[in-house]
């Protein structure tokens, strides 16, 4: 191929030759050498470890996701050949918080540049000890909300006007006429208070808006005038205030420290005997010992819960025994549209920062 | 005047009639008189009953009980369904109908809802498994439909379906409607609701289909084989109307073949289902026993509204909610 060129390039020397056709032929063996060189690129594909396909892993379709990105190594077969595997992988993908990244796994990989996690919660990582390493962390907040704050008011709605167990008598073989006392908390038109008012927790705002519900919301920060007036949400600078006042209280934070236990006892005797709690945030946000005594006692009305702590409850845990508690096993952004985008953001981000370029989602220590 | 109070018939309180305190709604403007002890003496109590008082359409109004109500100035339904009424034959022995619109929209819109993301995001099958005694890890199959953006056709935008557009939008669904008539563009921007004069583009193009209308003999089987394979196979039925609204077996057959993704129930016919009804057997099919208004806020105020219309009526004054012919 190089010959044919150089014979050409002589060629047209001998005759009259404009700068261009020399360029032209200057490019061309750049654009052949280019050619050679992307070539060997999609054999470079960076190394990735995940917990792995199928099972309790990622579904085929979205591997695919990360394999267009990335070449993959399992756990399993991670674990089988450490000093193999190891020194190629430059990113740790998340899923589920798997898997689970300890100083024991990060000491096995000595080229990590990231770990990227699916999802936006992330505090099953220590990421200064992590930063502390070299190794950047990224997560994806945005694209967990919408799914998130529709998860928020399935349990809200199904919570309030007992939908499974309606749909228990509906179904039931013993049933022989329509129940007359199943009767629910009326949700147009009352009070949702919202703890932890960021991208999830004003989505959640906007969607109880449609229901006529009277908007509080506590955060660290208070919104702008024009978001608090777009969903007609009203500040509360004392949570107890938005504890007293609300028949919903929606727990919409993100876990730290600071909101470990923050609902407790004083919390659940602070709101009314007919209030509902939703959590869609982290189980141990909750004191769940004082949660089941409150529910117990009548302190509160029902709890709906997206998550627990851990995950999944203990069979004999008393949660599981009440009958004014709903559950559901931390299905928050399981929808196909969702976990896609996840997936697709997290290999985004574990892209940009395996090329040395700034993340589009680094998680920056406070 | 206390001794004045005119007579009303009832079903019964307690049991499968009203609550003990929406009974103190009817007695504040009525002496009652329960269907139990009328029928055992219909001649002594007959003459002084003056309105009779619906409550999940009981008592039945048939001829054979009117005809024991030669004072009958009013039949009062707590609700606003009114298709187990024959009105012009009532209307007929000079007696009027009324019914309790408005009253009941936001908590049937609320259920609408409640429904429709219950199914789409699979809330009874996941506190099934969150409780299980064999569960011991989290499902990863668990997987919905998303509904924020998805597409809400509505199919009856009367009060309720108003009020349903109303919250879809606050999921940023794209909401169609269909209706007999078109609202106005004011009503349509406030809720980003976009008319579908043929309700088959409402069925090709909805992710949930929302059946908010009332039971007529126009809407009797309004949907049924061809309105069923035209929507989507991933498509949502919700039933928030009358049973009626919906050919069941045609139902039951789009279910089973998966010609639509899964049905979100209210209201069937009858109610409840035969036992043995292949509806219940059905995992993609949620059914609730036609709790709409099942609210002590509702069920209040749909109390007294009725209590006001017959009192309007028994006086000989024109009654808020009088149901009139067609």
């Amino acid at each position: 191929m190089t010959c044919l060129l150089y014979v050409r390039c002589v060629r047209r020397l001998w005759a009259p030759a404009p700068g261009y056709r020399l360029l032209k032929v200057a490019n061309l063996h750049r654009s052949v050498h280019q050619l050679l060189h992307r070539k060997v690129m999609a054999e470079d594909k960076p190394w990735a470890l995940i917990s792995e396909v199928g099972e309790q892993g990622y579904f085929e379709d979205l591997a695919d996701i990360i394999k267009r990105n990335f070449n993959v190594v399992c756990l399993k077969d991670f674990q089988q050949n450490p000093q193999l595997h190891g020194p190629k992988i430059q990113a740790v993908l998340l899923w589920n918080s798997f898997p689970t990244v300890e100083p024991s796994l990060l000491s096995l990989l000595p080229s990590l540049k990231v770990v990227a996690n699916g999802g936006v919660g992330i505090d099953h990582l220590d990421v200064p000890y992590i930063n502390s390493l070299g190794v950047k962390v990224t997560n994806t907040p945005g694209v967990v909300s919408n799914a998130t704050a529709d998860i928020g008011m399935a349990l809200l709605l199904a919570s309030a006007r007992k939908v499974v167990e309606g749909h228990h008598i509906a179904v039931d073989p013993k049933t022989t006429h329509l129940p007359q006392c199943l009767m629910g908390d009326e949700v147009s038109e009352s009070t949702l208070g919202i703890i932890g008012m960021g991208d999830i927790g004003y989505k959640i705002a906007q969607r109880g808006k449609g229901f006529d519900m009277k908007i509080l919301y506590h955060n660290r920060n208070r919104r702008s005038v024009e978001d608090e007036q777009a969903v007609g949400a009203t500040f509360c600078k004392n949570m107890d205030d938005l504890l007293k006042e609300s028949d919903f209280v929606m727990l919409a934070v993100n876990l730290t420290p600071e909101t470990t236990g923050l609902i407790s006892h004083q919390q659940l005797s602070l709101m009314k005997p007919t209030a509902t709690l939703v959590n869609v945030s982290r189980g141990r946000v909750v004191d769940q010992d004082a949660l089941v005594k409150a529910l117990q006692s009548g302190t509160i009305r029902a709890a709906a819960l997206d998550v627990t702590y851990p995950e999944p409850l203990p069979r004999d845990h008393p949660l599981l025994g009440l009958p004014n508690v709903l559950i559901t096993p931390h299905v928050g952004t399981n929808t196909y549209t969702t976990t896609s985008k996840i997936v697709q953001q997290m290999v985004d981000n574990a892209v940009a920062a395996v090329k040395g370029l700034p993340a589009p989602n680094e998680v920056k220590p406070k």
